[in-house]
């Protein structure tokens, strides 16, 4: 029997039985629609989240309070605990190091802000003029904080676009006073949109002097402190530096964490890669699904079409070439689905692109090429029972039915 | 050119073995018309089967054309029913998706014939049948003698030696049944062997040898000249 043939005669079997097709196509293609979408949304993450950290700026040094045993990202990085206060005392001492261009100590908290009976909660950020330069914001109008020393409580403030726009509408803002917690405050400058950086809408902050940001948090330690290094090759040193310096400052304790904004993407990357890779694999297990009913469908095929093998095998057709059909049948169903499941995932990541342009929704190689090969060999693996039969049919009690 | 000796064949009912066929010797010469009847379980289907190598007896020698062919694998044998068999069934057992012409075509694409000499082929027997209009229509557009006429092309389109039809007229009323089997005795005329199973004497008798069957044996052998 030629390929060609053997192509048709398969074709043929499964448009005899349209619906039943179509159903089990869909099946399939939606197992591996849901793999290619899935890891395209996870690998879209991983690139948003290391292109955000990778915005802050490549020479970049992060000193968090406490200590953790292992590089990374590590819980008191995001929940500030600590043994020992970093304070604006260490940040200071910080700047003065060899290799280090400028620092931004940072302490940040949600408080509420009011102006004229409005009040809404923001995100306050309390730093130092050096931030501007570092984060890589712009101002949209007036000026960053002034150029004090980092342990001045200076009480103005820089606001974003939509904070200034909720408090005073149309007014000038520049030059009022508003309320932070229980401080008034001057607005001395609007930010520019930057759009969300690291989770944090520019336009919805407000940012403060350190020390002021600490009395109103009443708080002595720094949620953490950028160290801008002069150049990628003395980020090492630098590191090693900051290690001794706060070492000498807190009684021989090394109760910091140090470590390099690649560390921090690296973390986030492993993090991300593995996130996708489980969603992939639950994604997967609906092509085990779908294998499952390709057999199912298969096997009611064989019972379906007794009479037909039957004759097939009257009229000279050898177990093998039956089974060689119905082989060819399931792995049909297979790569249509496949193919089919691929054009909707990407019409999937087309959409999920267009209504999230932030995210770039690609799939990863692997992705595509593994679900094709999993479809494919589900297919044929749960084709083989059905095609077994088929080809073991006794032709006498098969040609009995009508 | 078929030499039956000994031939047994039981199935297993409950714990009992009924015998289908019990020491069965025939011989069937190239070109004869043979009609096997005999009440149903007697058998006689059991004997077309073996005799078409669908089935395998448990004892006894089955030569055809000088060769053992109860020892051929069963890859073998579809090789064997290919080249030398053909079969009309009462149900006709034709694949409902496919056109008449493509029924026919069926045994030539599992053959691996090439598609153009299929086609010419094909074009042929349809004439032959007188179903040259009727070839792309599907059989359930088919009448019941149109049917049987396919499944004859279908099974005279490898070139057989030997045409075995089990009941061809069993689903057909009295005239087109008489058409198939004038289509058939036609077939014999240009050379084919006909072994026809049924249990319509008026059609066993037009056959040029009788076999009588009765609880798995031959019980009758005659030959009798064909009408002219």
């Amino acid at each position: 029997m030629k390929p060609g043939d053997s192509l048709a005669f398969a074709g043929g079997a499964l448009s005899g039985n349209r619906l039943r097709t179509a159903l089990i196509l869909l099946a399939m293609a939606i197992g591996v629609a849901s793999v290619v979408v899935l890891s395209s949304l996870g690998d879209a993450a991983r690139r948003y989240v290391i292109g955000e950290f990778s915005a802050l700026g490549a020479h970049l040094v992060i000193v968090l309070p406490g200590r953790s045993e292992t590089t990374g990202a590590n819980p008191s990085m995001f929940l500030g605990e600590t043994s020992r206060d970093l304070t604006i005392a260490d940040a200071m001492a910080l700047e003065r190091l060899p290799g280090v261009r400028r620092i931004a100590p940072i302490n940040v908290g949600a408080t509420p802000v009011s102006r004229k009976g409005h009040s809404r909660d923001i995100l306050l950020l309390g730093s130092t003029p050096d931030f501007l330069g570092i984060r890589g914001f712009h101002m949209e109008k007036g000026r960053f904080l002034p150029d004090t020393s980092a342990d001045q409580a200076t009480a103005v403030c820089v606001i974003g676009k939509k904070v200034k726009r909720e408090l005073f509408g149309s007014e000038p803002a520049l030059g009022e006073w508003l309320r932070i917690a229980d401080r008034r405050f001057r607005v001395t400058g609007i930010l520019a949109s930057e759009g969300t950086s690291l989770g944090q809408d520019t336009d919805e902050l407000v940012i403060v002097p350190v020390a002021a940001a600490q009395s109103i948090f009443n708080t002595q330690s720094l949620f953490r402190i950028l160290v801008d290094v002069r150049t990628q090759e003395q980020v090492p040193k630098v590191i090693t530096r900051v290690e001794e310096a706060i070492r000498q400052r807190h009684q021989g304790d090394l109760d910091v964490t140090v470590m390099t904004q690649d560390a921090v993407v690296g973390a986030f990357n492993n993090i991300l890669n593995t996130l996708t890779l489980a969603v992939t694999g639950i994604a997967g297990i609906s092509l085990i699904v779908a294998g499952v009913l390709v057999m199912n469908v298969m096997l009611v095929a064989v019972s379906q079409r007794t009479a037909e093998i039957g004759l097939l095998k009257a009229i000279g057709a050898t177990g093998a070439q039956i089974l060689r059909l119905f082989l060819l049948e399931s792995a049909l169903l297979a790569i249509l689905g496949a193919a089919l499941g691929l054009a909707i995932g990407y019409a999937g990541n087309q959409a999920i692109g267009h209504w999230f342009p932030k995210l770039t929704m690609a799939a990863p190689w692997w992705s595509e090429f593994g679900a094709i090969v999993v479809a494919v060999l589900t297919g044929l693996l749960f084709g083989i029972l059905p095609a077994r039969k088929a080809a073991r049919l006794d032709p006498i009690t098969s040609l009995q039915r009508r | 050119m078929i030499e039956l000796a000994g031939i047994r064949r039981a199935y297993h009912v409950g714990n009992q073995d009924v015998y289908a066929l019990s020491d069965v010797d025939l011989t069937i010469e190239r070109g004869d018309y043979v009609s096997i009847m005999g009440p149903s379980g007697s058998g006689k289907s059991t004997l077309l089967n073996i005799i078409g190598l669908l089935d395998r007896p448990d004892q006894g020698a089955y030569r055809l054309d000088e060769q053992d062919v109860t020892t051929l694998t069963d890859d073998q044998q579809a090789g064997v029913r290919q080249r030398t068999m053909g079969f009309v069934f009462q149900f006709f057992h034709l694949i409902p998706r496919l056109s008449a012409a493509d029924n026919i075509a069926l045994p030539l694409v599992l053959a691996g014939v090439p598609a153009d000499e299929r086609r010419t082929r094909v074009d042929a027997v349809l004439a032959d049948m007188g179903l040259s209009d009727r070839a792309e229509h599907r059989p359930e557009e088919l009448s019941g003698g149109q049917r049987q006429r396919v499944a004859i092309a279908r099974a005279v389109i490898m070139r057989p030696s030997i045409l075995l039809a089990d009941e061809p007229t069993g689903n057909l009323d009295r005239h087109t049944g008489e058409e198939v089997v004038t289509l058939l005795e036609g077939l014999h005329a240009s050379g084919l062997t006909l072994l026809v199973v049924t249990h319509d004497p008026a059609l066993g008798h037009r056959a040029g040898r009788q076999l009588r069957m009765e609880d798995g044996r031959i019980i009758s052998d005659t030959q009798s000249q064909p009408a002219p």
